[in-house]
């Protein structure tokens, strides 16, 4: 009954999604007021249904339901509860659906909470929204039906992939997906702006906050899964520039790009067209991932479907969407009328430098990811790899750091050369002076970008708390206070990535039990070799009690994790952190008779990476509390006037 | 400075950023595409020693030995035409095995052996690596052939 239900819930929002879109072109042509106003309810309704939907896909997983043919190729009555229930979306169709339903609920909250937007916008908003939904509806629908049932039911399932099987399941998609899919409201905008001529910087005003919500859990997702892999794969890398890791990078580059340009037309009503191209940008690079991760073209973990039909399907709508949307652009572009005029030395000169330098680092990773597919189209097998991306995305980045740290010191319109010269007097000094001390205690020990890396996150961890001097802390508005903090979060995820390429040690060894194994500083007693068992794995654990200097041991436990359903077995590395580091030990295979595989890392302020991470996150969502509570502000202000 | 004469700077810089870019991308992939090679490959073009590249093809029977230390091993990797030496020290993955596809990340050598750092071995049927699909490995000739 419950696949029933889903899949009746699901028929019927694809409906209300039709509806919703005929609603918006009939307001549009100037149809009855009382058609108008039904498009917001009709939304709101369509996002329910679809919650409803993944709601009984939940259900139907966590009921092991083996009757339904998604549970019983994915799922296992053995899993713990976590992984039945995160397992839900740990499969093609069932992440599918998590994507229209956040697209669906996405579509509700803008019908539900958008006032800001003229009527009109406003409506062509959702209609566009509608027209995107129905195209996933009909993927959903028509080629990945997550709630077909199987005659008879399967005895029991086939598991899920042991590399899935951890907390950051639960987390990491669902963040991702709201903020790749999140995109999609900005899309939206975007296209309801261009239809209705109403590009202009009460649109940006109101497209922003979507934006830097959704962006804000973009970059959560992104560095929950960095550093899932960094602790799960057991290689102790945080990237690897996998086609999928950039399938997620790509559209948060353009919404960094979009958040930023979006800030000056709010602000200075200048950047009209290049904004709206952005916000298409945008989400056409979420429809992009989505294409390579979900068409099979790529072999990764994270594909799960290997099938040339859902490929075709989802490449026609990647064209239709995009080609579509650009297509209007084109055609509308001509009725935007030019901006406010800016001068040189100026902050819309440093956000178009951003703004250039994000695009360029885009393009070049866009072109990385499709160059195999295309070469393979002519019967090449290239495979471009990290050197390619470490070597283009590298000197860009720390461009594009110095741009970062330059930027907040300059004047809205116009300012002073000399004048910025001298604000940014203190911040170059400490930079210099980082250069020196860097310089002399490692010159030739590290390579050049870690030791450009280590040098800029510093000075632009000084250059970012630059705009707060001289304010007192709690009159400077949130959103200030949101940029530094967001500022400060590149520096020091920066100054981790540096840190940890320059100066991680790496030491390999064969123990046997009762042996002490010592680098950089740390001694690793090895106990035993013990067998545990969990759930629905057995496991080889290492014993272990680590100290370092004179400090107390601390135990430590790294498993060789054998799972039966499906067999594989995975690592389970050791992590043990310390404020200036991460002790990370893996335990690998045995070599010989007594002797075992040990790969330990002490990777120096490597945690830096993740926490400056949250950092950026947080600095997002204090920019968003503080903008909306000005507007309530000014909203309550204006009321109590009127009725006095 | 008229405010014409600042967006034709400004897009005179785009150009000159977009151009930099295109130029710093075609020498990149122009490297890159020489990035992934087989056995045949090394033997017909030759991989300068120190240069980065993948390594592709099938762990040769018999050819797996381990180190004294424990961590290293050395093996042959070959494609049915011609066979390489090469050594990784690390943790192997578990899928690593003779007769089995594999993947070297890593550079020769001055002596001609292929170090590896990182191997990347064929996990399970939807998760292999993508220069391996399509080949298999004959049990009985040790030879390796291109499915179609």
């Amino acid at each position: 009954m419950i696949a029933e239900f889903g899949l009746a819930a699901l028929w019927l929002a694809a409906a209300l999604a039709l509806l919703q879109l005929g609603l918006a072109i009939g307001g549009l042509k100037g149809g009855r007021p009382e058609l108008q106003a039904a498009i917001r309810p009709v939304a709101v309704v369509q996002g329910a249904l679809t919650a409803m939907a993944f709601i009984a896909l939940i259900t139907l997983f966590m009921r092991s339901d083996m009757s339904v043919l998604l549970v019983a190729t994915n799922s296992h009555s053995m899993k713990p509860w976590l992984y039945k229930f995160a397992g839900t979306w740990g499969n093609h169709e069932g992440s599918m659906l998590l994507w229209v339903t956040v697209m669906g609920v996405a579509g509700a909250a803008v019908a539900l909470f958008e006032r800001a937007l003229r009527r009109d916008t406003h409506m062509a908003t959702l209609g566009a929204q509608a027209a995107i939904s129905l195209g996933f509806y009909a993927f959903l629908l028509f080629s990945s039906n997550p709630f077909a049932r199987i005659d008879p039911p399967a005895p029991d399932g086939q598991g899920l992939n042991p590399l899935l099987q951890d907390p950051g399941l639960a987390f990491h998609p669902p963040t991702l997906y709201f903020g790749y899919v999140g995109l999609s409201v900005a899309f939206s905008f975007a296209v309801g702006a261009l239809l209705t001529r109403q590009v202009d910087a009460a649109f940006a005003r109101a497209m922003r906050p979507w934006v830097l919500g959704a962006w804000v859990l973009l970059t959560l997702g992104i560095t929950a899964g960095s550093y899932w892999a960094y602790y799960e794969l057991g290689w102790g890398g945080w990237w690897f520039w996998d086609p999928v890791e950039n399938a997620s990078l790509m559209p948060w580059l353009a919404a960094t790009a979009l958040l930023h340009s979006a800030t000056v037309l709010a602000t200075r009503d200048a950047l009209r067209a290049w904004t709206v191209m952005l916000a298409v940008v945008a989400f056409s690079m979420s429809m992009v991932g989505t294409f390579l991760v979900r068409s099979g073209i790529l072999t990764s973990v994270h594909a799960f479907a290997v099938d040339p039909e859902r490929g075709s399907f989802i490449l026609a709508l990647l064209g239709i969407y995009i080609g579509g949307a650009l297509a209007l652009f084109g055609w509308r572009v001509g009725t935007v009328r030019e901006g406010a005029p800016f001068e040189l030395v100026s902050r819309e000169t440093m956000l178009v430098i951003n703004n250039l330098l994000l695009s360029v680092i885009l393009g070049l990773v866009l072109i990385g990811t499709l160059y195999p597919l295309m070469t393979e189209a002519f019967g090449h097998k290239v495979s471009v790899g990290p050197p390619y991306f470490d070597r283009i995305a590298g000197p860009i980045a720390l461009a594009l750091m110095i741009a970062m740290a330059v930027g907040p010191m300059i004047r809205w319109r116009r300012d002073n050369a000399s004048a910025v010269a001298r604000r940014s007097m203190a911040p170059a000094l400490v930079g210099l002076s980082v250069l020196a001390v860097v310089a002399v205690t490692s010159w030739g020990r590290i390579g050049i970008l870690p030791f450009l890396g280590l040098v800029i996150a510093l000075t632009v961890a000084v250059a970012s708390i630059a705009p707060l001097w001289g304010r007192k802390p709690l009159r400077t508005p949130l959103f200030t206070w949101g940029m530094v903090i967001a500022h400060l979060g590149c520096a020091v995820s920066l100054g981790g990535m540096a840190a940890d390429s320059a100066f991680t040690v790496e030491k390999l060894v064969a123990a046997r039990p009762g042996e002490t194994i010592e680098t950089a500083g740390w001694r690793l007693r090895f106990d035993k070799i013990l067998p545990v068992a969990g759930d629905n794995w057995t496991a080889l654990q290492a014993d272990m009690r680590v100290s370092r200097g004179g400090g107390a041991p601390v135990a430590i436990h790294p498993q060789s994790r054998f799972f039966t359903s499906p067999p594989t077995t995975t690592t389970e590395a050791a992590l043990l952190t310390r404020w200036d580091g991460q002790l990370y030990v893996v335990l690998g295979q045995e070599a010989d008779a007594g002797r075992w595989q040990m790969r330990i890392w002490w990777k120096p302020f490597v945690t830096c990476i993740w926490l400056g991470g949250t950092m950026i996150a947080l600095g997002g969502l204090l920019a968003l509390i503080g903008r909306e509570r000005r507007g309530w502000t000014l909203k309550w202000r204006a009321r109590r006037a009127t009725a006095a | 400075m008229k405010a014409k004469h600042q967006r034709l700077i400004l897009a005179l810089v785009a150009l000159a950023a977009l151009i930099g870019a295109g130029l710093l991308a075609a020498s990149a992939l122009k490297d890159e595409a020489a990035y992934f090679y087989a056995p045949a490959d090394v033997k017909s073009k030759g991989v300068e020693p120190g240069k980065a590249i993948r390594l592709g093809g099938m762990v040769v029977k018999g050819s797996l030995k381990r180190a004294a230390d424990g961590v290293t091993i050395h093996f042959d990797v070959t494609d049915g035409k011609a066979t390489v030496p090469a050594s990784f020290s690390g943790i192997a993955p578990d899928l690593f095995k003779e007769g089995s596809g594999v993947v070297a990340e890593g550079a020769f050598d001055g002596k001609g052996v292929f170090v590896a750092t990182n191997l990347l071995a064929k996990h399970d049927e939807r998760y292999m690596p993508r220069e391996l699909e399509g080949m298999s490995y004959n049990e009985t000739t040790h030879q390796m052939k291109a499915e179609k």
